[in-house]
């Protein structure tokens, strides 16, 4: 069953490589595009029920013990993920084959769509810091070959912008490794951690722990999200979404594990760095979705938002708020995805995507209006919809952690999102019909990929019950590293 | 040796930044480049210089750390191929914008 963990990775770059090989024949492509995204759907629901069943999933490469071997190690914090992000990102795909035109398609965009995959999924499952940096840029090139496909002005400058933060980040990230292997003298992160409890947290560590919380924070959007409003408006809706769904959980994923389970002291400075961190990238998120007018960076500023949301549950620390933490994670994979989704139809249907070029398409597209009001609904937390179990364990482990100023600026973040995203539904679906010569443009099959996803938001919020015995199994092992210690560490007795 | 390395890495970061901060995007794709260099030799020289010893374990007495060869050269085929894109990337924006001046593409976008 162990060996099973490494489908979610192959079965993206196995398809990529494929996908290669038959370019010009479209259909085709998307057909193995489909089934493939299907089959990991499929794999990481039933290694989620595995892990559910019988305890942390993990696989050494080629049998080396560890810590010597690479090891991949699937707890139910990364296989949630991974479910999520295989379910948003099939959505996507079938959203992306009605709008991303023949010519992106003839130019391998399937091919760079499943190697973005296959390495999200491999820093979701890896269990070794070096290997979390390899999967890193396996996604991140094929972000920047999304990025620049289509060639044109804007996406070139965004490009460039985008590619040289990264490399940078990147840069700093394997002078962090060197220095973590300088002082702890292991790679594997379950090794790193006991070598770390036992050494302390202090002096080096924390510097090491703060270039850590640097490096990802660059990726998540957390605080260092400069680029992130300008590079995620240039490629088309459905490179959009799948990066606003997928690119920055990656971050905050590495973010999650790094601070629960190497860096675990609640009392160090790079903990109150990561409290200030999170307070001011919702503080300026809000203000961001507050201050535009035009829906691609509106949708960003909420993807901010919400990013330091989740932090928020990681700072409290409390198993409430990791609980917490993991369940918004989860909303917010699949949410983010339906409203970039959604965002993507108003800007087809209206043409432009400037709110005050918008107008009374309620009338000719009552089903985007009311499914993008009901998302909204979600986004901000009203019950029974799917934000709003992963809000309350956030808030309620903040104000247990006595972190009352944090928590009330989460809440205000909320009516920010409700604020931003009622202005776009009440400038583009209500008011004055400003385009009714426009003729009607033909969105069947998006919508109803679009139809699908509210279903599994909606069923994360109606089944959050059920769903809560994962999403609690997950938060126990991020609250007691020891669980995930012990699954792989126990194999080299 | 640890001096020697040391002033070569910081040597090549200066060199690096420096050329990063520079308008032009060609010099600014090689500063990247001299960037990774630098890190590179950095994980060598944190992980423990050995002169002369072979990373094979039990032929020799003292024997050097593989890892860090390993992941250096991991990490150089992925600059590669980063740079090789960011190569790309420059000459196409050039065709595309006609100037390779940071502050010139931003201009020709407004």
């Amino acid at each position: 069953m162990s060996n099973l963990l490494v489908l979610p990775i192959l079965i993206p770059l196995c398809t990529a490589v494929l996908l290669i090989f038959l370019r010009g024949k479209l259909r085709l492509q998307r057909g193995i595009s489909v089934v493939s995204s299907v089959l990991t759907v499929l794999m990481s629901i039933l290694l989620t029920e595995h892990v559910h069943k019988e305890g942390i999933l993990t696989l050494q490469m080629g049998g080396w013990a560890p810590p010597y071997g690479i090891v991949f190690a699937g707890d139910m914090f990364a296989l949630l993920l991974v479910t999520a992000a295989s379910l948003a990102s099939l959505a996507i795909l079938l959203y992306s084959i009605s709008t991303i035109g023949e010519k992106r398609e003839h130019y391998y965009y399937y091919t760079f769509y499943h190697f973005l995959l296959a390495g999200v999924y491999g820093s979701f499952l890896t269990g070794d810091i070096f290997n979390l940096f390899v999967f890193f840029e396996v996604m991140l090139i094929s972000s920047y070959a999304l990025l620049s496909l289509g060639g044109t002005r804007l996406q070139l400058k965004e490009t460039s912008k985008y590619l040289l933060i990264n490399i940078v980040s990147s840069t700093l990230f394997v002078a962090a490794v060197a220095y973590l292997y300088a002082a702890a003298g292991t790679l594997n992160m379950a090794h790193l951690s006991l070598r770390i409890s036992e050494a302390g947290q202090g002096g080096v560590l924390n510097v090491i722990a703060v270039l850590f919380l640097i490096v990802f924070s660059l990726k998540a959007g957390l605080f260092l999200f400069f680029w992130l409003p300008g590079s995620y408006s240039a490629p088309p809706a459905a490179v959009r979404a799948l990066f606003g769904a997928l690119l920055t959980k990656v971050g905050l994923y590495a973010i999650i594990r790094t601070f629960t389970l190497l860096f675990v002291d609640n009392a160090g400075p790079p903990h109150s760095l990561i409290l200030w961190m999170a307070a001011a990238t919702m503080i300026l998120g809000s203000l961001g979705a507050v201050a535009y007018k035009d829906i691609p960076r509106i949708l960003n500023y909420n993807v901010i938002i919400s990013v330091g949301f989740v932090v928020l549950g990681l700072a409290a620390g409390t198993r409430d708020s990791l609980d917490g933490a993991v369940f918004y994670l989860l909303h917010d994979i699949l949410a983010k995805a339906l409203l970039f989704i959604l965002g993507g139809l108003i800007i087809s249907a209206a043409g432009t995507d400037r709110l005050s070029g918008m107008g009374g398409m309620i009338r000719r597209y009552p089903l985007l209006g009311w499914m993008f009001f009901i998302l909204a609904l979600a986004l901000v937390g009203i019950p029974p919809l799917s934000g709003f179990a992963g809000k309350l364990l956030i808030i309620r482990g903040a104000l247990d952690a006595k972190l009352l100023t944090l928590s009330l600026i989460g809440l205000g973040s909320s009516f920010m999102v409700l604020y931003s995203l009622i202005k776009v539904f009440r400038q583009a679906f209500w008011g004055i019909d400003v385009e009714a010569e426009r003729p009607m443009v033909s969105m069947k099959g998006s919508l109803a990929v679009a139809a699908g996803l509210l279903v599994l938001v909606a069923a994360i919020g109606i089944g959050a019950e059920a769903l809560f015995a994962y999403v609690s199994q997950a938060g126990s092992v991020l609250a007691s590293p020891e669980q995930y210690i012990q699954a792989i560490m126990k194999i080299k007795e | 040796m640890e001096l020697v390395m040391a002033l070569a890495i910081g040597i090549l970061f200066t060199i690096g930044v420096y050329l990063i901060l520079s308008r032009s995007l060609l010099r600014i794709v090689l500063g990247t480049s001299l960037l990774t260099h630098g890190v590179h030799l950095l994980l060598l020289t944190m992980a423990g210089l050995k002169t002369g010893s072979a990373p094979i374990l039990g032929k020799a007495e003292s024997y050097v750390d593989p890892l860090p060869q390993a992941l250096i050269l991991t990490s150089i085929v992925i600059s590669f191929g980063v740079t090789a894109f960011f190569f790309v990337l420059a000459y196409r924006s050039y065709q595309v914008l006609g100037t390779d001046e940071m502050d010139s593409i931003k201009e020709a976008m407004e």
